[in-house]
C-alpha cells in the first residue's frame, strides 16, 4: 500500500471521534454554563448546586446506579432513533413505540403469569419489541408507499399511541383504583436486580447487549449495509440494487422494535405495571441522545448516561440544594441546540451535521430515492468538503 | 341519537370549541407563516408554553393581563429569534432545533414556576383577560351567544385567519414570502432579501404562537400550570399540514380539532358515552391520512427544511 | 399603452422604440464600422478549485445584435455569463457596459445595468401563476394589495408586444417547457432588461419550440434588445446569430459575423486541433454481440428522450457514444443499468432480455457499470473504502454468508482492488479521497470481477492525467479479454482514443454510427451539433428492424452509416 500506512488509519478515525467528543463536551459545558447563569440570576449558590449535581450523578455507587436507571429508557429509545437516523429516517415516534411496547409487555406478563421467570421475561420483551416494531412499521410503510413524511406521521402516531393505550387500559386491563393502570405484574416477571440495594436491574445488561447487536447489525450484515447505504446515499443504493422502499419499511420497524423494548424494560424493571401516560417524553429526549451519539450505537451509551446523569443529579440537587431539578431539562434542551448547530460550535471545523442525511431527511416531499441522492450528494458543502479533503 | 345530535349542535359545544381552538389555531397559523418561508416549525410547542408562562408571570407582577399579553409576545419573539438563529444562521437541522427549543422551554418554565411560586403544579391565580362582547351582536340568536363573552384573543384568532390569508395570498409581501419557501434561488435572483424575510416571519410567527400561549394562561384559565401546552404545539403543526399551509385552512383545521375535543367533553354527559380517547385520536388520524394523500395530496412548500445561503444561488 | 401600475420603485422600461445607444445594426455583416460595443468583457479569469473555467476570455457584444456564444461542454460559456450576471465573482478581468466599467456583484446589480438572464434551470415557482412569477419582487399594488388585474395586463401587454404567447393566469407547472421559458424571458423584459442572456435555451426544447424561440429572438432584436445566446449547436447559431464568438477551454477562440463563416470553420474552432492518443491495442477481435439495444424509446415530457435507439456492442470492441451532454446519454445509461424501464424496445445482455431486471440481477449477468456521476450514484462518500468496494455485491458469496458480511473476504477484495488499480489515500471515508482515486475505486470495483459487458459513463471526468491513463488502459484490457464496452463520454479525445466504433447521439437519436476511422473531428463536431454531413438523408429505415445477432458493425447493423464528409 502506498502513501498512508496502516498506522495512520486508526489515528484518523480516532481524531474524528475525539473531535466530536470535544464538540459535545463544549456543548455540554456551554449548556451547564448557561444553567449556572440562570442559577446565579435566581440567587442560588452555583457551586453548591453543581457539587450536588455531580454528587447525585456520579458521587457514589448508588448515585451511579441512579444515573444508569435514569439512562435506561433513553438508552433503548436513543438507540432506536440512532438506528433510524443511520437509515436516513427521522424517527420522532419513539415515544409512541415505547407506549405500544410497554402495554404489550405488561399484558403479556400478566397473561403468561404461570410461565417460569426467564421464558416469561423473554416472551414479555418479545411482545414489547413486536408491538413497538409494528407501531414503527406504520410510518415506514406510509413513507415508502405514499411519501408521507415520517416526522409528521411519527409525531401523530405518538399521540395516537398514548390515547390508544390509555383507552385499552381503561377498557380492558384496568386495575381497581383511581389511576388508569394495569395490575402489578407477577414478581417473577420482574427484571432481577443487578446490584443489591439499588434499582439497577438486568436492563443495563440487556441494553449493552442490544447496543452491541445493533452495532453488529449495521456494521457486519448485508441488511445493515443496505440500511446504511440508503441513509448515506440513496442514489448509490439504487445503483447497487438495494430495494430502497422495502428497506425504509424495515428500518422503521427495527427502530420501533428497539424503542418498544424501552417500554418493556420500564414495565419489567421500574414500574412493574403499565401506567397510562407514564413517559415524561423519553421519546423526544431520545432524539437528543441519538444526536449527541452522532447516531453511532456505541455513542448512545455515553449519551444516554449523560442525560441520565443530568436527571439523577438534578434530583439530588433538588433534594439537598433545594433547587428544582427541572433546570436540568432546560440544560438538556440547550445541549441539543448546541450540538445541532454546526455553525455555532463547528465553525472551526467543517463537519457534517450529526444525522447522516439530516439535510434530505427533512425535505418534506415524496422523493424518489434517486432524487434524494441528488440532493445529498450535490450539496455545496459535500462538494467543497471533498475538494478540501482532496490531495 | 337525537341526544347526540343535540350535543353536537349545542351552543355550549360550539363556544367551547372556539375557546379550545384559539391556542391551536394561533400556533397553527404561526406554523404556516414560518413553513411558508421554508422553516419547519416544531418549536410551536415552545412558543405556546413560553407565551403562557410569560403572560401569567407579567400579569402576576404588574396586575395587568394586557401587559401579560405583551410579555407573552416578547417571549414568543425571543423563541422565534432563537429558532431563526439556530436554523438559518447556524444551520441546525430544523426538526432538531425545534425539539431542542421545546425541551428548553419545558424545562425552563417548569423550573421558573418553582423558583418563582414554589409549586411544581400551578401558579397562583393571576389577573386574566376580560370577556368581550360585540355590542349589538348579543341580541342575534345563535351567533350572539356563540360570539359573546370570549377572551379578546379568541377574536384575535378569528380575525388573524382571514387577515393572514389576505396577506399571504394577496399582498406583495406574502407573494415574496411564498416564493422564498418554494424557490429561494428564484427569490434571490429577483432581488428579494431571502434571509431577512425569513427572519422577520419567524419573529412574527413567534408572536402569534405566543398569543396562543397567552390564551391558555390568561384567556381560558387564569394561571399557569406545568406543561400547560400539553402537546398543542404539535397538534398545531398537524393543523397546519391539515390546512395545507394556508392560514385559513390552519384556522379551520384547528377549529375542527377543537370541535372533536369539545364534543368529546360534551358527550361524556350522555348515558353511554363513546370512549374519550378514541374521539381525541381523530385529529391525529386525520392528519396522517392527509399527509399520506388520502384526500388530495397536501403539498408542502418545496424548499421546506432546506438550508439556503443567499447569494450563492449560482454556485455549483 | 399604460405601464403606470408599478410603484415598486423600479422604473419599467419605456415602451418600444427606445433602444439604447445607436440604432441596431443590421445583423448580416455589411456594417464596415461597427458601433461601440454595448457589453465588453475583457480578460476574464475564473477558477473553481483545480478547474480554470475562464482563462482570459474576451467578449464584445454590439447593441441590437443576436450574439452567439458557441463552445463545447466545459468551454466556459456559462461561467462567463454567470459572471456577467453577477452570480460568480471573477478572479480577474473587466466588464464594460456601454463603454463604462461596471461592477456587477449580484443579480440585482446586473438587473440595474439592464442585464437579464434566462437560466438553464428555470427560476420559476411551479405553484405560482405566470403573472405571479413574473411580477414577484416588483408587484403592482392597489391599496396595499397586489393588483393582480394590472399584473395580468402588464404580462399580457409584454407578451403581445414581444410575441411571447403565454396565459398570465396559467399555473407554471401546467405549462410546457417552452412556455416556461417564455415566462422567464418576460420576467427579464419586464424588469427592464436591454441585454438578455439565454443560457442554452434550446437544450430543453422540441425543434418546433426552438423555432418559435428563434422567432421571438428576432422580434426582440427588432425591438432593440441585445441578445447573448449560449449554445453548442451549429445549426442554431447560423440560423439566428448576427455574430458568433467561439469559446474553447475558457478562452475565446474567434469572433466573427455569422454571415462570414461556415459550419466547418466553426466546428474546427470549437474542437481545436487535437493531439490524438494512439490506441495501443491491436484491432479488435470481435466476438458475438453482448449488449444489444433494440428500438429503445424513452418518452419525456413533450419529447422523446431516446428515440428508437438501436445499438449493439460485440465482445472485444468498444463502442463510443459521442454527443453533447443532455442529448439522451443519461437516459441511455439508465436504461442499460436497469434504473429506468424503456417505454418501448428491449435491452439484451449476453443475449438475454433483461426487461424487469434491476441493477442487482444485471450485475450477476456480468454487467459492470461505471456511473456518470460517481458522487451521487457510484459511491457513498461517507462510507469507507471497504464498504464502497463491496457495494452491490454485499449480499452473497464470497462477501457475505447467510446475510452476514465476511470481513476477511471484503478486506481482501479492498486490498486487491486498491493495489491492482492503484487507489491511494487510505481506507477511510471515500469522500476524503481525491477525485482520481475515487474514480479508480469505482472502475476497479466494477472491472475487478471480469465483467462481460461494461457500461462506462464519463469514466475519466474530473480525474487527473495519471488516473486517466490508468482507466483507459483498464478499459482496453477488458476489450482485449473479449468484453463489450459501451463508452459514453463527453470527451472527444477519449472517444477517439478508445473506441473501435462510434455512434453519435443527438436529441435522443443515434444520428450516425460507424468505424472510428470513418469520422473526422470536423464531422463529429457537425454531427454532435445537429448537422447532417452533406447528403445526409436522415435515418436508414432498415435500422428499425432490430439487429441481427451476427451483424457486424460495418455491415449496416446500426442506423445511418456515416459516410465520408463532403
Amino acid at each position: 500500500m502506498t502513501e498512508r500506512t496502516a498506522g495512520r488509519r486508526l489515528p484518523a478515525a480516532w481524531a474524528e471521534v475525539l473531535g466530536e467528543l470535544a464538540l459535545t463536551a463544549a456543548a455540554v459545558a456551554l449548556a451547564l454554563l448557561a444553567g449556572a447563569a440562570l442559577l446565579a440570576l435566581a440567587g442560588y449558590d452555583v457551586r453548591d448546586a453543581y457539587y450536588n449535581l455531580w454528587d447525585g450523578a456520579f458521587g457514589s455507587v448508588y448515585s451511579v446506579a441512579d444515573t444508569l436507571v435514569n439512562a435506561m429508557p433513553l438508552l433503548f429509545a436513543g438507540l432506536a432513533v440512532a438506528f433510524a437516523f443511520r437509515g436516513g429516517l427521522f424517527n420522532i415516534g419513539a415515544e409512541g413505540q415505547l407506549y405500544a411496547g410497554a402495554l404489550a409487555t405488561a399484558v403479556t406478563a400478566a397473561a403468561l403469569a404461570e410461565w417460569p421467570s426467564v421464558p416469561l421475561i423473554a416472551a414479555a420483551m418479545l411482545a414489547g419489541a413486536l408491538a413497538g416494531g409494528l407501531w414503527g412499521l406504520v410510518p415506514g410503510a406510509l413513507k415508502a408507499k405514499t411519501g408521507a413524511h415520517e416526522v409528521i406521521t411519527t409525531i401523530m402516531l405518538n399521540y395516537v399511541a398514548i390515547l390508544l393505550t390509555t383507552h385499552l387500559v381503561k377498557q380492558y386491563f384496568k386495575a381497581p383504583g383511581p389511576v388508569d393502570q394495569t395490575a402489578l405484574i407477577p414478581a417473577h416477571a420482574r427484571l432481577p436486580e443487578l446490584i443489591a440495594g439499588t434499582r439497577l436491574t438486568w436492563a443495563v445488561v440487556i441494553g449493552v447487549v442490544l447496543v452491541a447487536a445493533v452495532d453488529w447489525l449495521l456494521r457486519r450484515t448485508s441488511f445493515g449495509f443496505d440500511v446504511v447505504l440508503v441513509g448515506s446515499n440513496p442514489g448509490a443504493a439504487v445503483y447497487a440494487g438495494v430495494p430502497v422502499a422495502a428497506r425504509t419499511v424495515w428500518t422503521m420497524a427495527v427502530s420501533g422494535a428497539v424503542a418498544g423494548l424501552a417500554g418493556s424494560t420500564m414495565v419489567l424493571g421500574v414500574l412493574y405495571r403499565f401506567i397510562a401516560n407514564f413517559s415524561p417524553g423519553y421519546g423526544f429526549t431520545a432524539v437528543a441522545v441519538a444526536l449527541v451519539a452522532r447516531a453511532r450505537p456505541w455513542g448512545v451509551l455515553p449519551a444516554a448516561v449523560l442525560f441520565g446523569a443530568l436527571q439523577a443529579g438534578g434530583l439530588t440537587m433538588q433534594l439537598f440544594a433545594r433547587i428544582p431539578a427541572d433546570l436540568m431539562t432546560a440544560v438538556q434542551g440547550l445541549v441539543i441546540l448546541f450540538v445541532a448547530a454546526p455553525g455555532l460550535l463547528y465553525a472551526w471545523r467543517r463537519l457534517p451535521v450529526a444525522a447522516p442525511r439530516a439535510g434530505t431527511a427533512m425535505t418534506m416531499t415524496a422523493e424518489t430515492a434517486a432524487e434524494g441522492a441528488a440532493e445529498t450528494a450535490a450539496g455545496p458543502d459535500n462538494e467543497t468538503a471533498r475538494r478540501e479533503a482532496g490531495p | 341519537m337525537s341526544e347526540a345530535l343535540e350535543a353536537i349542535f349545542h351552543v355550549n359545544t360550539l363556544t367551547s370549541t372556539l375557546r379550545l381552538a384559539t391556542p391551536i389555531a394561533l400556533a397553527a397559523m404561526a406554523g404556516t407563516l414560518s413553513e411558508r418561508v421554508g422553516v419547519i416549525n416544531l418549536a410551536l410547542e415552545a412558543k405556546l408554553l413560553a407565551g403562557a408562562f410569560a403572560g401569567a408571570y407579567a400579569s402576576y407582577v404588574t396586575g395587568s393581563a394586557w401587559l401579560g399579553v405583551g410579555a407573552a409576545v416578547l417571549a414568543g419573539v425571543l423563541i422565534g429569534a432563537l429558532l431563526g438563529l439556530f436554523t438559518l444562521r447556524w444551520r441546525a437541522n430544523h426538526v432538531v432545533a425545534g425539539i431542542g427549543l421545546n425541551i428548553l422551554a419545558l424545562g425552563l418554565t417548569t423550573w421558573l414556576l418553582q423558583v418563582i411560586w414554589g409549586s411544581r403544579g400551578t401558579s397562583p391565580v393571576v389577573p386574566d383577560l376580560p370577556g368581550w362582547s360585540i355590542p349589538g351582536l348579543q341580541a342575534v340568536p345563535l351567533l350572539g351567544p356563540l360570539l359573546s363573552g370570549h377572551s379578546p384573543l379568541v377574536y384575535v384568532m378569528l380575525l388573524a385567519g382571514p387577515l393572514l390569508w389576505v396577506w399571504l395570498f394577496k399582498t406583495p409581501g406574502g407573494l415574496r414570502a411564498r416564493m422564498i419557501g418554494e424557490h429561494p434561488e428564484a427569490a434571490d435572483t429577483v432581488g428579494i432579501p431571502v434571509r431577512r424575510t425569513q427572519f422577520l416571519l419567524l419573529l412574527a410567527a413567534g408572536a402569534l404562537a405566543a398569543l396562543g400561549g397567552a390564551q391558555l394562561s390568561l384567556g381560558h384559565l387564569s394561571w399557569f400550570s406545568q406543561n400547560m401546552s400539553a402537546g398543542r404545539g404539535y397538534m398545531a403543526l398537524a393543523a397546519n399540514v391539515f390546512g395545507r399551509w394556508n392560514p385559513l385552512g390552519s384556522m379551520l383545521a384547528a377549529l375542527l380539532f377543537a370541535f372533536t375535543d369539545a364534543l368529546q367533553m360534551r358527550v361524556q354527559t350522555l348515558p353511554s358515552p363513546p370512549p374519550t380517547e378514541l374521539v381525541q385520536m381523530l385529529p391525529y388520524l386525520l392528519t396522517i391520512l392527509v399527509v399520506a394523500g388520502a384526500f388530495r395530496k397536501a403539498r408542502p412548500p418545496a424548499a421546506l427544511g432546506r438550508h439556503y445561503e443567499p447569494g450563492r444561488s449560482g454556485t455549483e | 399603452m399604460t405601464v403606470s401600475h408599478n410603484d415598486a420603485g423600479r422604473p419599467l422600461p419605456p415602451p418600444a422604440g427606445a433602444a439604447p445607444g445607436p440604432a441596431p445594426t443590421p445583423g448580416g455583416g455589411g456594417a464596415d464600422a461597427p458601433p461601440a460595443p454595448a457589453i465588453e468583457m475583457i480578460g476574464i479569469y475564473k477558477r473553481f478549485g483545480p478547474v480554470q473555467a475562464s482563462a482570459g476570455a474576451h467578449l464584445r457584444v454590439y447593441p441590437g445584435e443576436i450574439h452567439c456564444l458557441l463552445g463545447e461542454n466545459g468551454a466556459g460559456k456559462s461561467t462567463l455569463m454567470k459572471i456577467l450576471y453577477g452570480l460568480y465573482a471573477m478572479d480577474a478581468g473587466e466588464i464594460r457596459i456601454r463603454g463604462r466599467t461596471a461592477v456587477i456583484r449580484s443579480p440585482g446589480d446586473a438587473m440595474r445595468a439592464g442585464i437579464g438572464m434566462v437560466h438553464q434551470h428555470f427560476m420559476l415557482v411551479d405553484d405560482f401563476t405566470v403573472a405571479e412569477n413574473v411580477i414577484a419582487g416588483m408587484e403592482p399594488r392597489r391599496r396595499g394589495l397586489i393588483d393582480m388585474a394590472a399584473a395580468r395586463r402588464l404580462v399580457a401587454e409584454y407578451s403581445r408586444r414581444f410575441g411571447l404567447h403565454v396565459d398570465p393566469g396559467a399555473r407554471v407547472e401546467d405549462l410546457s417547457v417552452g412556455q416556461q421559458q417564455r415566462v422567464e424571458i418576460l420576467k427579464a423584459l419586464i424588469r427592464g432588461a436591454e441585454f438578455l442572456i439565454l443560457d442554452e435555451p434550446t437544450a430543453v426544447l422540441t425543434p418546433q419550440e426552438a423555432d418559435e424561440l428563434f422567432r421571438v429572438m428576432r422580434q426582440l432584436k427588432a425591438e432593440g434588445k441585445t441578445i447573448i445566446f449560449i449554445t453548442h449547436k451549429l445549426k442554431e447559431t447560423l440560423a439566428v446569430a448576427d455574430r458568433v464568438t467561439v469559446l474553447r477551454a475558457g478562452r475565446d477562440a474567434g469572433s466573427m459575423p455569422a454571415s462570414q463563416t461556415t459550419p466547418q470553420r466553426l466546428a474546427e474552432l470549437m474542437v481545436g486541433r487535437r493531439v490524438l492518443l494512439q490506441v495501443p491495442a491491436p484491432p479488435a477481435q470481435r466476438g458475438p454481440a453482448l449488449l444489444q439495444l433494440e428500438n429503445v424509446t424513452v418518452k419525456g415530457a413533450g419529447k422523446d428522450l431516446l428515440r428508437s435507439v438501436n445499438l449493439q456492442v460485440r465482445g472485444g470492441e468498444i463502442l463510443g457514444i459521442a454527443g453533447v451532454e443532455g442529448n439522451g446519454q443519461l437516459e441511455l445509461e439508465e436504461v442499460v443499468a436497469g434504473w429506468r424501464t424503456p417505454d418501448q424496445g428491449r435491452v439484451r445482455i449476453a443475449g438475454r432480455d433483461v426487461a424487469g431486471m434491476g441493477p442487482r440481477r444485471r450485475r450477476r449477468l456480468g454487467l459492470a457499470h461505471i456511473p456518470s456521476d460517481r458522487l451521487r450514484r457510484g459511491l457513498a462518500p461517507a462510507l469507507s473504502v471497504e464498504q464502497n468496494v463491496v457495494l452491490g455485491r454485499h449480499w452473497g458469496q464470497p462477501y457475505a454468508r447467510l446475510g452476514v458480511l465476511r470481513r476477511p473476504a471484503v478486506r481482501e477484495l479492498a486490498d486487491a482492488v486498491t493495489s491492482r488499480f492503484d487507489v491511494r489515500g487510505g481506507r477511510g471515508p471515500v469522500g476524503g479521497l481525491s477525485g482520481g482515486n475515487q474514480q479508480k475505486l469505482v472502475v476497479g470495483r466494477e472491472l475487478y470481477h471480469n465483467p462481460w459487458v461494461i457500461l462506462a459513463c464519463q469514466p475519466t471526468r474530473g480525474v487527473d492525467v495519471g488516473a486517466i491513463e490508468r482507466i483507459h488502459r483498464e478499459l482496453l484490457d477488458m476489450r482485449a479479454r473479449g468484453a463489450a464496452v459501451l463508452l459514453i463520454s463527453a470527451d472527444l479525445d477519449e472517444l477517439l482514443a478508445l473506441s473501435d466504433r462510434l455512434a453519435v447521439i443527438y436529441e435522443g437519436e443515434i444520428v450516425a454510427e460507424g468505424e472510428t476511422g470513418q469520422f473526422t473531428e470536423e464531422m463529429l463536431g457537425l454531427l454532435m451539433a445537429g448537422q447532417r454531413p452533406s447528403g445526409g438523408s436522415g435515418r436508414n429505415a432498415a435500422g428499425r428492424n432490430g439487429t441481427g445477432r451476427d451483424g457486424a458493425g460495418r455491415d449496416g447493423a446500426g442506423p445511418t452509416e456515416a459516410t465520408a464528409g463532403d
